[in-house]
């Protein structure tokens, strides 16, 4: 029987199977503000120890401030759960990038840049952009709050294997289209549940030859069709990035290691449950018009007038939140915030392309565009590349890193009723503020949008 | 875990599609640091306005509808990875969410709460949210060994799936937990003798 990736990866790391259900091992366990202390009081209270602590790793990103990280946290409940964190990880050996070390940053992000995240492994977190990872050939996938206590406890989860589907999209994305569009192109075709109890390989030259980051974008996003993950093979690229990271094997080693990546990959004949199969040539820069992912449309398309049947109630419900209608287009609509940046796109290659673009123009006036890094090191990359210089230039308004205005746990909020092009993961309602209205979109398209000050064809600016 | 028993009650219907976590609570909500409350803030920008009164058009605040049981449109609890959603419909007195498919997570959190997901046809939700809008008071009997939901209105019973561990958990209130301590021995042969360890 011809194997996927994604059996590979899933059979090495079944410790015993029982019916439906595998006692499946985690190599990485991502642990943050948000959903671990509940974890670590169920541990404590049935007295039993964390069983693999060095495979844990904490940071804080949800729910902290992006401006001023050097100061206490002003908000007494938010200071209160990351202050929690700190004293879990101190109390049980947890290994903490908090604020203020050098590698914190956003859980998505840190993973992959210090070399964390290798081909191969099994990783979780409390957090459904967990799948992030995926992109280096990893199974990874989101938990609930349980379940993270489980892995403390034992570093195993007892789950049942989800159905498998391949994604290709085979062909050259046009200039200005993005890993993002690719994927909110995707989405758009499979609908916000089209992958529920699937966990999705991307394949295809398109997908191939994306960089890291970009297929980091295009895995982080699997969670918004209902998949449990996504993945893609590893290959020169992967190897490339994780070489000589912090917690990349070396020497011997590596070299043991890369003879084992190079393994991984689904074999010719190998069968998925599902397949579907895309030309790149069919995506263009997308935006989304609706409350959730699966909405979205080229920027030069036009709203659907026809849902299919039984869901025309919640397609009107989006359309009155957002203040749309159907059959309408969205060029020309005033924007008054741009937010550029969480786990899908604050990585530096997110930031020079919004950089270059800004460079020698200005923002419109009647816009607020904050851009938040990923991490300190996209931070301080970004400023050993004069990428902070431009943006104060261009009026973007630089921060310190955190989910921020992704889901707006912290002050970073967007008003009731206001339009925001945002390049984060979730259009839902409220969810970058109460009465928020989101259009996700690329990196490029954002930075455009802001300087134009409304939606534009992005067309006139690729040549 | 508390036990699961029979669950006879009526209904609150919301025949919403694509339900995700941040309404059935807000990320802004998700501050507290222990596991109780969340039921407060349950469907929070649905069910008040910004100055905290209640909308009196949602269902959780009409009176018409009472009842352990939360019947919802397709693709329940999609988004993000919160536990706190289970918890928060847990808190709010819910113990049974039937849908025609729900989002992987929401489904697993759900389940490791004492929070069951019935799922059901999309014909069969349809006629179930229909029955409730028009005859709110409606009982249901959900009944977990018998995986088996008994509508006494129409005399008519639909089984539905459960994973057969899942339910042996819910019925005695056990926790994955435990099950997986409990295979301490097996989990460190496997560390010892696996091909490639990271």
């Amino acid at each position: 029987m011809k194997k996927t990736l994604f059996d590979k990866i899933w059979e090495a790391h079944v410790v015993r199977s029982m019916g439906g259900l595998d006692v499946f091992y985690i190599d990485k366990h991502l642990i943050h503000e948000v959903t671990s202390p509940q974890a670590f009081d169920e541990i404590s209270a049935r007295n039993l120890p964390l069983y693999r602590k060095n495979q844990i790793v904490a940071t804080a990103d949800h729910n902290v401030p992006t401006v001023n990280q050097h100061l206490p946290i002003q908000e007494p409940l938010s200071r209160m759960q990351v202050d929690k964190l700190t004293e879990n990880c101190a109390k049980h050996g947890v290994e903490l990038f908090g604020l203020g070390h050098q590698n914190q940053g956003i859980v998505h992000v840190i993973g992959p840049e210090l070399g964390i995240t290798q081909p191969g492994m099994t990783i979780v977190c409390g957090d459904s952009h967990t799948s992030t990872h995926g992109a280096f050939g990893a199974i990874a996938f989101g938990i609930g709050t349980s379940q993270v206590a489980q892995v403390m406890a034992s570093q195993c989860l007892l789950i049942s294997r989800p159905k498998k589907m391949r994604i290709t999209v085979d062909g050259e994305l046009g200039r200005g289209v993005s890993a993002k569009d690719l994927i909110l192109y995707v989405i758009s075709k499979l609908g916000t549940g089209g992958a529920t109890g699937y966990f999705v390989e991307y394949a295809g030259s398109a997908v191939r030859s994306l960089s890291m980051e970009g297929r980091m974008t295009v895995c982080n996003m699997s969670i918004e069709m209902g998949a449990r993950g996504g993945m893609i093979a590893p290959d020169e690229t992967t190897f490339a990035y994780v070489n000589g990271r912090e917690h990349a094997p070396k020497g011997e080693r590596w070299e043991q290691a890369l003879a084992y990546w190079k393994t991984l990959y689904s074999e010719e004949g190998a069968t998925f449950d599902k397949e579907y199969f895309f030309s790149a040539e069919e995506i263009s820069p997308m935006i989304t018009y609706g409350t959730n992912p699966g909405m979205g449309i080229a920027l030069t398309g036009a709203i659907p007038t026809t849902v299919p049947a039984g869901e025309t109630a919640s397609f009107d419900k989006s359309l009155e939140y957002m203040g749309f209608a159907p059959g309408e287009s969205l060029l020309g609509k005033e924007v008054n915030y741009v937010f550029i940046g969480s786990c899908t796109n604050s990585r530096i290659e997110d930031l020079r392309v919004v950089a270059e673009f800004v460079k020698g123009r200005h923002k419109a006036s009647h816009v607020e565009a904050i851009i938040v890094p990923g991490s300190k090191h996209v931070e301080q990359q970004a400023i050993a590349e004069g990428i902070d210089v431009l943006l104060a230039e261009a009026g973007f308004e630089l921060r310190e890193p955190g989910c921020s205005a992704c889901l707006a746990m912290n002050e970073d909020k967007i008003p009731a009723g206001a339009y925001c092009v945002s390049t984060s993961n979730r259009n839902f309602e409220g969810r970058q503020g109460p009465g928020s209205r989101t259009l996700l979109a690329s990196p490029l398209v954002a930075a455009i949008t802001a300087v134009e000050g409304k939606i534009v064809d992005v067309t006139k600016y690729l040549n | 875990m508390e036990k699961f028993e029979i669950i006879q009650s009526g209904a609150v219907p919301l025949p919403i599609e694509n339900i995700d976590t941040d309404q059935i609570i807000p990320a802004r909500f998700l501050k507290a640091t222990s596991r109780e409350g969340f039921g407060e803030n349950l469907f929070r920008d649905w069910r008040y306005d910004g100055d905290g009164n209640p909308k009196m058009g949602f269902a959780l605040n009409n009176p018409r509808y009472s009842g352990q049981i939360l019947v919802a449109g397709k693709n329940f609890g999609c988004g993000s990875s919160r536990e706190h959603a289970a918890w928060a419909i847990h808190d709010a007195g819910f113990r049974v969410v039937i849908s025609s498919y729900f989002a992987d997570i929401f489904r697993g959190n759900a389940l490791n709460n004492g929070l069951l997901p019935v799922q059901v046809s999309d014909e069969l939700l349809h006629r179930l949210l229909e029955q409730v809008e028009q005859e709110p008071q409606t009982q249901f009997v959900v009944d977990l060994v018998k995986q088996e939901l008994f509508i006494p209105a129409w005399n008519e019973s639909v089984s539905f799936e459960i994973d057969p561990y899942k339910k042996e958990c819910l019925i005695n209130g056990y926790d994955d937990i435990d099950f997986l301590v409990s295979q301490k021995e097996a989990i460190e042969v496997y560390e010892s003798t696996r091909a490639w360890a990271y």
